[in-house]
C-alpha cells in the first residue's frame, strides 16, 4: 500500500493531465521510487490510479529502460555501452566495475547495495566513458575513478 | 565568431532570467505579439531557410505551414528532447546553459501555428535540463511572457514538461506521440502525417529543441541576418556540433553551417588527440554512414553531406583513430539498434539481430565472403521496415561496406581481427 499523501499527489498529477494515461510514466516512476522497483503490487496500484488494466500498465512498464520490473539494489549503476563510450574504453570500464562489485552484468551485489546494468547513450558522449548512479551522471570515468566512486557510494 | 544559441552562455552555470532578458531575451516575442501576424512569423521562419535540427533536416517553416488553417479543436506543438541517439548530446548542453531561448522559441512557434497547449518531451537522464526548463517556465509565466493573455495581446499558451523513462524509439515523432499519450511507444503509420492528425488526433507539429531555440534570433534579427551567419551562401544559420571520440578536446560547439569537417576537427576540437590519426567518423550521429579522410573537405551542411554519401543528421560527430576496428565499431552500433528496436515490424525485429550475428562472425574471424553479400542485401531490405529506425541502423553498415570493404575482407581472409594484437 502506498501512503495517502503519495496517492493524493498522484491523483492530482492525473487530474492535471489531458487524459489519465498521459500521467502513466510519472505514476510508474513515483511508485518505483517508493518501492525501489515496480513491484507487482505497484503495477496493480498504478492501474487503479490510472483507470487502466494491470496488463496495460505492464505493457508500458516493460517498454522503458529505466522502469525496473525486477528487484534492484539500493543504487542502480548504468554504464553506457554506446559508440562514443565504446571508443573511449567503455567495455573495459563495465567489466572492471563488474569485477570490483563481484557480480555479473545485470546482477545485484549480495548486500543489496548495487545493481549493475549496461545502458544506452546517456547524452554525455563528449566526456566518455560515462555512467549513471541513481540520477547522477559521471563522465570521463577512469578505472581508478570507478573504484573511488563505488567507495563514495558505499559510505553515503 | 558570432553565436546565436550560445550567445548568452555563462561559464560553468546556467544563465539567469534577468541576464537573458538584459541581453535581448524575449524581445522577439514582444515584437511578434505587438506587431506581427502569425503568418508573418511563419513567413520569416520560411525565409530564414532554417532546417530541422533533429536529424531529417526538414524546413521548419514549411512544416508549420502544413497545419490546416481553419480547423476547430485543439492543435499541438511538441518539442522533441528525447536525444538518445548515440554520439548526440547538443540539446542537453544547450538546455543546461540556457533554457530561455527554447521557451521563447516555443511561444513564438505556438503563436505562428495557433497552439494553446504545448509539450516538451525530455529523455530520462536529463533531469537538470528538465529542472532548468521548469524554472524558466515559471519565471516566464510570472513575468507575463507565458500563460494567459501574454503581454496583453490576447494570445495565451502553456508549456508542459514530460520526462520519459528511457527508450530511443520515443524520439521518432509518431512513437513520441504515443509515448506522450501514455501508450506503448510504437510508431504510427504515415500518412496521415502529424500536421493533419497527430497527438490525440489533432494537428501536431514536432520540432527539435535546437530548431525551436533558433526562432527568437530569426524574429529579432531577421531571416536574412540568420541565413548569413552560415559559412557558405547555400547554407543557413549556425549548428550545434557535438563531437566525441578520439579528438583532443571533444565538446559541443556552435559553428556556422558549411564549415568543413577538417576545419571543425583541426579548429575547435584541437585536432586529433596525441598519438591518434583520423581514420573515420560518424558525421551526424549513430545512424549516418562513415566519412573517411577523403571527406575532410566536405562542408558540414545538409546537402553537401548528403551528396558525399552520408547525412548531417543530428550534428553528432564521433571520431575514430587508426586503432579502431571498423567492423567492431559497426557491430557496437547495430547492437544498439537491435536492442532499441521497438519490435513492431519483422524486418527490424528479426533483421537487426541477424545483422549483429553476421558482424559478430566476421569480427571473430569466422566470417565468409558470402556474409559480405548478405550484408549488402540487408542494407536494401531494411528500407522496408515500418519506421526510420531500421534504415538508420544500416547507415553505418552501408558506410562500412562502401569504405572499408578491404578491412572487412581482411577479417575473413586472415580469420582474425587485424586491429587486435
Ligand atoms: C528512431 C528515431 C529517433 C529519433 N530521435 C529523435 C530525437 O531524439 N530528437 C529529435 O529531435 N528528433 C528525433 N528523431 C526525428 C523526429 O522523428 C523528427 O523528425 C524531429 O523531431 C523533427 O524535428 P525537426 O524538424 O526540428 O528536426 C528521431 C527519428 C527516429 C526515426
Ligand atoms: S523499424 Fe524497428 S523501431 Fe521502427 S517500427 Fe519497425 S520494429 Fe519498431
Ligand atoms: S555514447 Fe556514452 S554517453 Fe553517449
Amino acid at each position: 500500500m502506498i501512503p495517502i499523501e503519495l496517492k493524493a499527489e498522484l491523483q492530482g498529477r492525473i487530474a492535471a493531465a489531458v487524459t489519465n494515461r498521459e500521467a502513466a510514466v510519472d505514476v510508474m516512476k513515483a511508485l518505483q521510487a517508493h518501492y525501489g522497483w515496480l513491484t507487482d503490487e505497484a503495477v496493480v496500484e498504478a492501474a487503479g490510479l490510472l483507470g487502466l488494466s494491470p496488463l496495460q500498465v505492464e505493457e508500458l512498464a516493460t517498454f522503458y529502460e529505466m522502469i525496473y520490473r525486477r528487484p534492484v539494489g539500493r543504487q542502480v549503476i548504468h554504464v553506457c555501452d554506446s559508440i562514443s563510450c565504446w571508443a573511449m574504453g567503455g567495455e573495459t570500464l563495465l567489466s572492471h566495475i563488474a569485477a570490483l562489485l563481484g557480480v555479473g552484468v545485470g546482477e545485484t551485489t549480495a548486500d543489496g547495495l548495487f545493481t549493475l546494468l549496461p545502458c544506452c547513450c546517456l547524452g554525455n558522449c563528449g566526456e566518455a566513458p560515462t555512467l549513471m548512479i541513481g540520477d547522477t551522471i559521471f563522465g570521463g570515468v577512469s578505472l581508478e575513478g570507478a573504484a573511488e566512486l563505488l567507495d563514495q557510494q558505499r559510505n553515503r | 565568431m558570432e553565436q546565436i544559441l550560445f550567445r548568452h552562455n555563462r561559464p560553468g552555470r546556467c544563465v539567469t532570467f534577468a541576464e537573458y532578458q538584459g541581453e535581448g531575451g524575449f524581445v522577439a516575442l514582444k515584437k511578434a505579439l505587438s506587431g506581427m501576424s502569425p503568418d508573418e512569423v511563419q513567413q520569416a521562419v520560411i525565409d530564414s531557410g532554417l532546417r530541422g535540427r533533429g536529424g531529417a533536416g526538414f524546413p521548419t517553416g514549411k512544416k508549420w505551414s502544413f497545419v490546416p488553417r481553419n480547423l476547430t479543436g485543439p492543435r499541438w506543438l511538441i518539442c522533441n528532447c528525447d536525444e538518445m541517439e548515440p554520439g548526440t548530446y547538443k540539446d542537453r548542453i544547450l538546455l543546461e546553459a540556457n533554457p530561455y531561448s527554447l521557451v521563447e522559441g516555443m511561444v513564438l512557434a505556438c503563436y505562428a501555428i495557433g497552439v494553446r497547449h504545448s509539450f516538451i518531451f525530455i529523455r530520462r537522464g536529463y533531469e537538470q535540463a528538465a529542472a532548468n526548463l521548469r524554472r524558466a517556465i515559471a519565471e516566464a509565466t510570472a513575468a507575463g511572457l507565458l500563460g494567459e493573455n501574454i503581454q496583453g495581446s490576447g494570445f495565451s499558451c502553456d508549456i508542459d514538461v514530460h520526462v520519459s523513462a528511457g527508450r530511443y524509439i520515443c524520439g521518432e515523432e509518431t512513437a513520441l506521440m504515443n509515448a506522450l499519450e501514455g501508450k506503448r511507444a510504437n510508431p504510427r503509420a504515415k500518412p496521415p502525417f502529424p500536421a493533419i492528425k497527430g497527438l490525440w488526433g489533432g494537428p501536431t507539429v514536432v520540432n527539435n529543441v535546437e530548431s525551436l531555440a533558433n526562432i527568437p534570433a530569426i524574429i529579432a534579427q531577421g531571416p536574412r541576418w540568420f541565413k548569413g551567419t552560415a559559412a557558405t551562401p547555400e547554407a543557413s544559420g549556425m549548428k550545434l556540433f557535438c563531437v566525441s571520440g578520439h579528438v583532443a578536446t571533444p565538446a559541443c560547439f556552435e559553428l556556422p553551417l558549411g564549415m568543413t569537417l577538417g576545419e571543425i576537427i583541426d579548429g575547435p576540437c584541437g585536432g586529433m588527440r596525441p598519438g591518434s590519426n583520423f581514420k573515420a567518423c560518424l558525421p551526424g550521429g549513430a545512424s549516418t554512414p562513415y566519412f573517411t579522410p577523403a571527406h575532410l573537405g566536405v562542408p558540414m551542411d545538409f546537402d553537401p553531406v548528403a551528396k558525399a554519401g552520408s547525412r548531417l543528421g543530428t550534428g553528432g560527430i564521433v571520431v575514430f583513430d587508426q586503432h579502431t576496428c571498423m567492423v567492431a565499431a559497426t557491430l557496437n552500433l547495430v547492437k544498439f539498434y537491435a536492442r532499441e528496436s521497438c519490435g513492431w515490424c519483422t524486418p527490424c525485429r528479426e533483421g537487426l539481430p541477424f545483422v549483429v550475428h553476421l558482424l559478430e562472425q566476421i569480427e571473430s574471424g569466422q566470417g565468409s565472403e558470402e556474409h559480405i553479400t548478405i550484408l549488402k542485401e540487408h542494407v536494401q531490405y531494411l528500407n522496408y521496415a515500418f519506421c526510420a529506425l531500421a534504415p538508420g541502423a544500416m547507415g553505418p553498415v552501408d558506410g562500412l561496406l562502401r569504405h572499408f570493404e578491404d578491412e572487412v575482407r581482411e577479417h575473413i581472409i586472415t580469420g582474425k581481427c587485424p586491429c587486435r594484437s
